[in-house]
């Protein structure tokens, strides 16, 4: 694990070369970043806490700006999230979001679709690699799933043709298939990654899942590198349960995106504990907790902030903040792997604050 | 302590009768043994190897059973032969191995326009552990019903304008009140307890929503099986972490073909799952999950193709046929052999080829 963290830091440095708007550079003495906060709800607050004392023993050049959902809809944003948590978003081009729930009712946006809408949120991406000293039933597990985020089956766009007929329609554009693609390789160069598979079902969606496989190839064409494969979804899914060291970085379309990433998620040990971010146009980049907001153990010192952290660590990658990212994940990783303080849902009996506390030592 | 010792003798006795597993018979009516005519389509890549293992099986069994070839049909054909379909209509009854779909290339699937035209709306498979076949789930015994017609692949695609393409997903109540309705009476003649439905309702609202309703008003008639409703990324979380809680999964087309090849692998791979489709009229066998998958090149070169999920569903297909007896021995002789673990193929980590497996299973015959 140490050693694949090695490699892939030492040709990262390498890819710091490429002039590329979505990655930014700096220089040995790095500026302090503002960064948005969102804490959320339920267990947001405690956890978001976590990762800001965590961030601060080590030294993370950032300084957060918080913003909390709102109580009333924001006309302007039509949801729960005002203009200028958004705004600031936008400014910061940098955002770690913990969990919202939406709250029940009509009349306004899902805060997960306001985020996604508004800050043009493209590709979701998820790193899931086992936990040394959490065993699950896969031990070997270090791929990426980057999930195209904003067409496909998730349009929205039913109608009922008449009673008990209901149509719904799934769009592929062409240019969300090239924005994700292209972001995919990018990924794949800067964090020296070897595979990208591109997974559809194109032979029985011949011209949907057809077009997004035609922009894949032509991106990979660009990127020679890299070796570029496709696989059929049923054969993914099998081959995901059976052996998950096949397969390296995944590139899908919406749907098989949320389903093949929480699969990737199940195989080591839950949304818990699975670190995200969803890329926007501009290069923003806001990390945000999968997880639900947990309110039967709200405020009580209970919550797993690994998902929260790890999500920072993506974050902090982004930045091309390597060795800063790569001492908090280990330090995240040997005190799992430790096993002395492990909160509730892995199994053991520490506090959050126990928890934090261990990390901060093993920075 | 007299109670207990004859409780200890009385499961002694049936762990004992468990092994030989031979069903109650049923009393047949005069003429119940005539042989029965099944289409048989050996297909592509893989399928000629594996539906030839079935009629070396069935021949050493003297099954009552006898097959109309049709060695012409492959994937890339265009359409089905109206001869192909006649024959299905007339026996009722079809086993084949896989027909390659080719991708892109403007060719519709042939398995897809056999469910089609025939009507099978009902896919099943049957996922299982299989003991003596190590895997790193435990206690699997899943059944997923998809509805196979509708839904994601209607087929319904075109182009808006170039770079932009829509593909429709159709849901109707018809079918999804029938697909409900045969995965409540599958659940209720076979036993099982728990009916979970599978979908994407927060999100499509109004056609998993149809879909969910339909179940739901066919659950009302079965008050004695269990209902529940699970979201497919949490339900292939679930199936990950533990897929002991699932029994009878009924769902929509898309997310039947990914659950099926999830609980397949999980159980020990599309190798060695039996399934089926079924409909009002007829029912074609086939290997369970994946059936568009043939297997690569050089299973075909080497003849190291599994036939265990095909044997296993020709085995269903005798019980569907109503030869109770040859299936339980077919079946046994199967597990025998995988429990054995001496003839196994490459997906189950052997080496063996696929004539060995046969004989195998024939030499296990009792």
């Amino acid at each position: 694990m140490a050693s694949q963290i090695m490699r892939r830091f030492i040709t990262s440095n390498k890819s710091r070369l490429l002039t590329n708007p979505n990655f930014r550079h700096f220089s040995s003495t790095t500026p302090t970043i503002t960064a948005t906060l969102f804490p959320g709800d339920g267990i947001g607050p405690e956890i978001a806490e976590s990762v800001k004392q965590i961030f601060r023993i080590a030294e993370v050049p950032i300084e957060w700006e918080e913003h909390y959902v709102g109580k009333e809809i924001d006309p302007r944003t039509q949801s729960f999230l005002t203009w200028e948590s958004l705004e600031s978003v936008r400014r910061n081009k940098v955002g770690l979001k913990g969990p919202m729930a939406t709250p029940i009712g009509k009349g306004h946006r899902s805060l997960n679709l306001t985020l996604r809408k508004e800050l043009n949120l493209y590709a979701n991406v998820r790193p899931c690699f086992s936990l040394p000293g959490y065993k699950t039933r896969y031990d070997d597990v270090n791929l990426v799933t980057i999930r195209e985020n904003t067409e496909g089956e998730y349009s929205g766009l039913e109608h009922q043709v008449v009673k008990g007929v209901v149509e719904s329609l799934k769009i592929i554009t062409r240019q969300a298939s090239l924005r994700v693609a292209e972001y995919a390789f990018q990924y794949a160069r800067a964090h020296g990654r070897e595979r990208v598979s591109a997974i559809h079902k194109a032979n029985i969606m011949q011209k949907t899942d057809g077009l997004f496989l035609k922009c894949c190839r032509e991106v990979a064409e660009k990127y020679p590198d890299i070796k570029y494969e496709e696989v059929v979804i049923d054969n993914c899914c099998m081959m995901l349960v059976k052996n998950p060291t096949l397969f390296d970085v995944l590139v899908m379309p919406n749907l098989y995106g949320d389903i093949i990433s929480d699969l990737c998620a199940g195989l080591i040990g839950g949304l818990g504990l699975t670190p995200s971010c969803n890329i926007g146009e501009g290069g923003i980049a806001l990390a945000e907790a999968v997880h639900g907001s947990a309110p039967d153990i709200a405020g009580k010192n209970l919550a797993n902030p690994t998902a929260l952290l790890l999500s920072g660590v993506a974050m902090l990658r982004h930045l091309e903040l390597h060795d800063k990212a790569d001492n908090i994940q280990n330090a995240v990783l040997n005190t799992i792997a430790e096993g002395k303080y492990r909160t509730g849902d892995l199994g053991g009996s520490a506090s959050t604050s126990d928890f934090t506390k261990a990390v901060c030592d093993h920075l | 302590m007299a109670r207990r010792q004859s409780l200890t003798t009385l499961t002694r006795l049936l762990t004992q009768t468990r092994t030989q597993t031979r069903s109650v018979t049923y009393m047949p009516r005069p003429g119940d043994g005539t042989p029965r005519q099944v289409t048989l389509i050996p297909g592509d890549g893989i399928g000629p190897l594996v539906t030839n293992a079935v009629e070396q099986v069935f021949d050493a069994m003297h099954a009552p059973v006898y097959f109309e070839k049709f060695d012409d049909i492959h994937g890339d054909m265009k359409k089905i032969p109206e001869s192909l379909i006649e024959s299905i209509r007339n026996n009722k009854v079809c086993i084949k191995g896989g027909l390659m779909t080719p991708v892109g290339g403007g060719v519709s699937s042939l398995n897809m326009q056999l469910r089609k035209e025939l009507d099978l709306y009902a896919s099943l498979v049957h996922c299982f552990n299989l003991k003596g076949l190590p895997t790193r789930h435990h206690n699997v015994d899943i059944v997923v019903i998809r509805e196979n017609t509708e839904g994601e692949y209607s087929g319904l695609e075109h182009e808006v304008v170039p770079g932009v393409v829509e593909s429709l997903k159709v849901i109707t109540k018809f079918c999804s009140e029938r697909i409900a309705k045969y995965a409540f009476e599958y659940a209720y003649l076979n036993n099982r307890k728990k009916v979970t439905a599978v979908h994407k309702a927060n999100i499509m609202k109004l056609a998993d929503g149809l879909f969910l309703e339909s179940c739901r008003e066919i659950a009302t008639k079965y008050p004695g099986i269990e209902y529940s409703e699970i979201i497919v990324d949490n339900c292939c979380m679930q199936l990950v972490a533990k897929p002991d809680q699932f029994d009878v999964m009924v769902t929509p087309n898309l997310y039947g073909n990914l659950v099926s090849n999830v609980a397949a692998g999980i159980a020990g791979g599309t190798g060695v799952m039996p399934g089926g489709n079924v409909g009002a009229d007829h029912a074609v066998f086939e290997q369970g999950a994946s059936a568009g998958n043939v297997g690569k090149m050089d299973m075909v070169e080497e003849k190291k193709a599994n036939p265990v999920a095909l044997l296993l569903s020709s085995a269903m297909m005798l019980r569907h046929l109503q030869f109770p007896s040859f299936a339980d021995r077919l079946e046994t002789s199967v597990k025998r052999v995988i429990e054995e673990g001496k003839y196994r193929t490459k997906d189950l980590g052997g080496n063996s080829s696929t004539q060995e497996i046969v004989d195998a299973v024939i030499a296990n015959l009792d």
